[in-house]
């Protein structure tokens, strides 16, 4: 027994527990692995992975800041931030989604389109997702949700801000409008500004509004939450609510913009009033307007057509972007051009019979047969054609040119606003660039009664007629106040022209308006205290054959709308001691004289008043005409409001009364919260 | 070693029995299902619901079966060791008709209130038949070619079925249960050394079947072992759960960062963190310290089984026990490997810890197996 033990096990494979031990030894090497490499990432590099843990758990949310409102010079809100009043379903947290959204729409009026969107959206989004039902309810809609959130489980009532314009058309050109912030619009942008990645986030695209964005815009805050592995916040950790935009405060006088607004209804208009004193424009309306409000949130196809295709362009700011041929308006800084250069002297009579001969071409002036002799005022005041082309001939291009740039044309300035056009002061050199043509005396002519290459803005304009009456290089400003502190313009610079030379021209300026023959008598200013100076001006949008002037020009009333002259007028008022200067622009308006040296009249009056100006400031024989177009654009406005009220009012069957609830709080400047931004790290 | 299966076995009275049961083992085994216990409460948020209480119970059920396994007289598991193996492999065709699909793979049979994985009873089957093989074959034998291949088919059958499911954790396992079997048989190492080289022939042949029409692994399973080699190529997609795993390893730190206020756990950034990875959330919240000290609870279940299978005066017993040790021991190391990135994500749950019903069932049988080797040690007088 003994032996055969022996002699198998030398023959034998070893014992397993020889062999077991052997595997025990390899599987402590194994375990000594396991603990080496556990105080490898417990204990040597901890720390690294407690800081990556912490980039998972903590995410960083942009918080938007309350975005600054804008105010007229008066302190009247021209873009606000309302409260924007919310409802959203988030489905973890309600039992039966299509029950609480039917229950829903008995509060609340709801389109089958939003009930089917939105159980679509809560099928597709993870349960934690709210999925909004109705944006910019109103209060009354909003308690009562709020009022019957028990009965509506998972049903979140919430706040948000939106841009509001109280004003809608009467300032849309001016205020402009905030739209979500495109991608382009990110690259473009050097600040790196992380509000921009907030989806949605709005932005200035117009106006003021995109001028004055950095004012605006406030910094971005910020709030750390604790999110899990798909995002879902689980709480905040801590917060910082930024710096909510800078207010700002216009020029504008909203009441006489409002004013100039109705005074054109159904025109195409632009009108601009300045402070001849501080350049402050008080009024810039360009006319029709268009409801900014409709921008913000995207604006729907067929409201958008509309407003492209309608031929009196309210989409254009008409009074910066539109170029017209100043025509007679332009007659002053020739005149003045003349005076300065010495090439003529105010007494100087200028013989007109209807006609000027260059060459072998004739020139015409408006008047078929001529106006006689006439001197310096009485060129302004008749507005007489031959008489400006006789100085322009003396003095050429360039002594014109000099005069217009200093009067503010061909250049855009520094107004804070987009889509400034630069309007066009042709020169020798800018025709041969352009055109590569050289310049003709003709060219001179045409110029000289503000026709030919000639191109401004009425806006500039309004800066021509407001330099006139001050004689300083008055520079237009729409910005009076950021946060709450005034900017102070620099004082205008003397323009450097000689005042006995300037007084002419006021003079002449004055005959057009107060004298019983000047081009606009019929639009004067009767209350003495407040007289008013301007000039008509007639700009033609067709050409007048020669064969048409030896039959007769067609007048305008004769001709469809778009072939009608453009009718200008720029004044200034009191004549003794200028306080505003104005242009008006009517598009196919006809005649300076009828069509829009009234415009410019009643919107003098109003901003020299303050207030709707007393029927003795008009001339008594059109005391009665005025009276009766009061009363029928009340009506009109009162009809348009009714109209307005009426679409308001249709509102969905209400089952719980809303007459206990309370008024809604005081819209404050909190920062909405913004959505996740940034992705998960690591 | 005379063939004792035709002797009585040697007489002892219940009580005796369980006196003689490897307490120590039933211990440690009583301790790490209490760590997963508390870590399935912590991952549930605080609950026992959905995982702890079933967890208990099924431990609970599963005790008393490891003890009246190891009650069993060791000759009787001798006879089934046979029938088992030809019932495991008779499973592991049948799931491959009629089981149902799971996490992407076919694996389960339903037997209505439980779900049978044959690939885990498999495990055991295995490790019984060659154990019973080799107690068979005389130990002269044991290297003889022949005699090498019957084993290797043995196998080499059962794994190729689990590689089919696809389930390469559990091949892996069956390959190194029955490699360790064959080892403690006495088998020359020459044979280890030449199946090294050709199992590295194997893994090359693997990967240079990816893209033809005989790969041999599903396509996310070679993503798996990449991502294992450089997970930050791809950090939120297969990546991501060894990265986060890690990360949730690491931030625990030395003592953790308390019961449940892991963050990476809590907050869902660990994928099966009540499966595969709950070992990573108990690191999070218990630290090097919990680690370390889960570590050592297990190395001690291997050294105390191993002096246990030196004690085993049988050959069966030996081979049998030691070979399920290895298999236990296997689980947790490429679990634990696999959660610190020292391993590809292979889907091997940590034994006793993890939540799941039938291989927290089997592991416990399979432990009732060791001890009835260990109770019945000694050959009948």
């Amino acid at each position: 027994m003994k032996l055969s033990f022996i002699k198998r096990k030398q023959r034998a494979a070893p014992d397993p527990a020889r062999r077991a031990l052997v595997l025990l030894g390899a599987q402590v090497a194994v375990m000594g692995t396991l603990a080496w490499r556990m105080r490898q990432l417990q204990v040597v590099e901890s720390e690294q992975y407690l800081t990556m843990a912490e980039d998972n758990r903590i995410n960083v949310q942009i918080l938007a800041p309350a975005r600054g409102r804008i105010f007229d010079r008066y302190g009247e809100p021209l873009a606000d931030n309302r409260q924007n009043y919310r409802i959203q379903i988030v489905r973890e947290q309600t039992e039966a989604p299509e029950e609480t959204v039917r229950r829903l729409g008995d509060l609340i009026a709801l389109s089958d389109e939003t009930r089917e969107r939105v159980l679509k959206e809560m099928a597709s989004k993870s349960g934690f997702v709210p999925v909004v039902v109705a944006e910019h309810l109103d209060w009354k809609d909003f308690a009562l949700v709020n009022a019957n959130a028990p009965a509506l489980s998972g049903v979140q009532p919430e706040v948000g801000l939106t841009r509001y314009y109280p004003e809608a058309e009467a300032l849309a050109h001016v205020v402009g409008y905030v739209a979500a912030v495109t991608e382009e619009e990110i690259a473009r942008d050097d600040t790196r500004d992380p509000l921009l990645t907030i989806p949605d986030f709005k932005i200035g695209k117009n106006g003021i509004e995109r001028e004055a964005e950095a004012h605006l815009r406030g910094s971005a805050g910020a709030r750390r939450i604790e999110v899990n592995a798909v995002g879902r916040v689980i709480r905040e950790l801590d917060r910082d609510d930024g710096d909510a935009g800078a207010d700002l405060n216009l020029t504008i006088d909203l009441g006489l913009q409002r004013f100039a607004m109705e005074r054109v209804i159904g025109q195409s208009v632009s009108a601009t009033v300045i402070d001849v004193e501080t350049g402050d424009v008080v009024a810039m309306a360009s006319a029709p307007g268009f409801d900014p409000n409709s921008f913000v949130f995207g604006i729907s196809h067929s409201e958008w057509g509309a407003l492209t295709s309608d031929k009196l362009r309210p989409l254009t700011n008409k009074t910066i972007s539109d170029l017209y041929p100043p025509g007679s308006t332009f007659k002053m800084l020739v005149a003045l051009a003349g005076l300065e250069t010495g090439a003529i002297s105010p007494h100087e009579k200028v013989f007109c019979n209807g006609r000027y001969k260059l060459g072998t071409r004739y020139f015409h002036c408006w008047r078929r047969g001529g106006h006689g002799h006439v001197n310096m005022r009485e060129g302004i005041q008749h507005s007489c054609d031959v008489y400006f082309y006789d100085i322009a001939k003396r003095i050429g291009i360039d002594a014109i040119a000099e005069t217009a740039f200093k009067f503010g044309l061909g250049e855009a300035g520094p107004l804070e606003i987009p889509n400034i056009k630069n309007g066009l002061v042709p020169t020798k050199d800018w025709k041969k660039a352009n055109r590569d043509e050289s310049w003709q005396v003709g060219d001179t002519l045409n110029t000289g009664i503000g026709q030919g290459f000639l191109l401004t803005t009425p806006l500039q304009l309004a800066v021509m007629a407001s330099r006139i009456a001050s004689g300083k290089r008055v520079q237009p400003r729409l910005i009076r106040a950021i946060g709450g502190v005034e900017v102070t313009p620099a004082p205008a610079e003397d323009l450097g022209v000689r005042p006995e030379n300037l007084a002419v021209v006021r003079d002449g300026m004055n005959l057009v308006s107060n004298n019983r023959r000047g081009t606009a008598y019929r639009a004067r200013i009767e209350e003495p205290t407040m007289h008013m100076a301007g000039k008509t001006g007639t700009a033609q949008v067709r050409r007048i054959t020669t064969a048409e002037r030896a039959t007769g020009v067609i007048k305008n009333k004769d001709l469809p709308w778009e072939q009608r002259d453009h009718a200008l007028f720029v004044a200034y008022a009191p004549v003794d001691k200028p306080k505003y200067a104005i242009s008006v622009v009517v598009e196919h308006g006809g005649g300076g004289s009828t069509a829009a040296a009234p415009i410019a009249r009643d919107i003098l009056l109003r901003a020299l008043y303050g207030e709707e100006p007393p029927l003795t400031a008009y001339p008594p024989e059109q005391r009665g005409l005025i009276e009766e177009e009061r009363l029928q654009r009340a009506l009109q406005l009162q009809a348009m409001e009714a109209e307005q009220a009426s679409l308001n009012g249709a509102e969905g069957v209400r089952i719980w009364s809303a007459s206990d609830i309370a008024a809604p709080p005081r819209p404050n400047p909190r920062p909405f919260d913004g959505r996740l931004a940034g992705g998960r790290e690591g | 070693m005379t063939d004792f299966s035709t002797i009585p076995g040697e007489r002892l009275s219940l009580f005796g029995k369980l006196l003689r049961i490897n307490w120590p083992v039933t211990l440690l085994i009583a301790a790490i299902a209490c760590v997963g216990f508390v870590t399935l409460y912590s991952v549930a948020g605080g609950g026992f619901d959905p995982w702890a209480k079933r967890q208990m119970i099924r431990f609970g059920v599963g005790f008393a079966g490891m003890i009246v396994a190891a009650m069993i007289d060791i000759r009787y598991w001798r006879m089934a060791a046979a029938p088992f193996y030809i019932l495991s492999i008779g499973l592991l065709i049948a799931v491959e008709f009629m089981g149902s699909i799971g996490m992407g793979a076919q694996r389960w049979i339903d037997l209505g209130p439980v779900q049978l994985q044959p690939s885990e009873v498999m495990k055991i089957s295995l490790v019984m038949a060659l154990a019973r093989y080799y107690d068979w074959l005389d130990p002269g034998k044991v290297n003889r070619p022949l005699w090498v291949a019957l084993a290797l088919l043995l196998i080499a059958v059962p794994a190729a079925l689990v590689l089919k499911q696809p389930d390469l954790g559990t091949a892996i396992l069956l390959g190194a249960g029955g490699a360790t079997v064959m080892f403690l048989a006495g088998l020359s190492w020459w044979y280890f050394v030449t199946m090294g080289a050709a199992a590295v022939g194997a893994v090359s042949a693997v990967f240079a079947s990816r893209g033809t029409e005989w790969q041999l692994l599903k396509d996310y399973q070679f993503r798996r072992i990449e991502t294992f080699l450089d997970p930050s190529t791809d950090p939120l997609g297969a990546g991501y759960h060894i990265t986060q795993s890690k990360i949730a390893f690491g931030s625990g730190g030395l003592t953790g960062r308390g019961f449940m206020q892991g963050t990476q756990s809590q907050l869902n950034f660990l994928p099966e963190k009540h499966t595969d990875f709950i070992f990573t959330t108990l690191a999070e919240e218990f630290g090097y310290f919990g680690t370390m000290s889960l570590l050592m609870l297990y190395a001690l279940v291997i050294v105390f089984c191993v002096f246990s299978v030196v004690a085993m005066k049988r050959r069966f017993n030996s081979l049998m026990a030691g070979g399920l040790t290895m298999t236990f021991f296997l689980l947790f190391s490429i679990n634990m490997a696999m959660v610190t990135g020292l391993a590809p994500v292979v889907g091997v749950p940590l034994p006793l810890v993890s939540y799941g019903g039938s291989s927290l069932m089997v592991l416990l049988f399979s432990f009732g197996l060791i001890q009835s080797a260990y109770v019945h040690r000694h050959p009948p007088r």
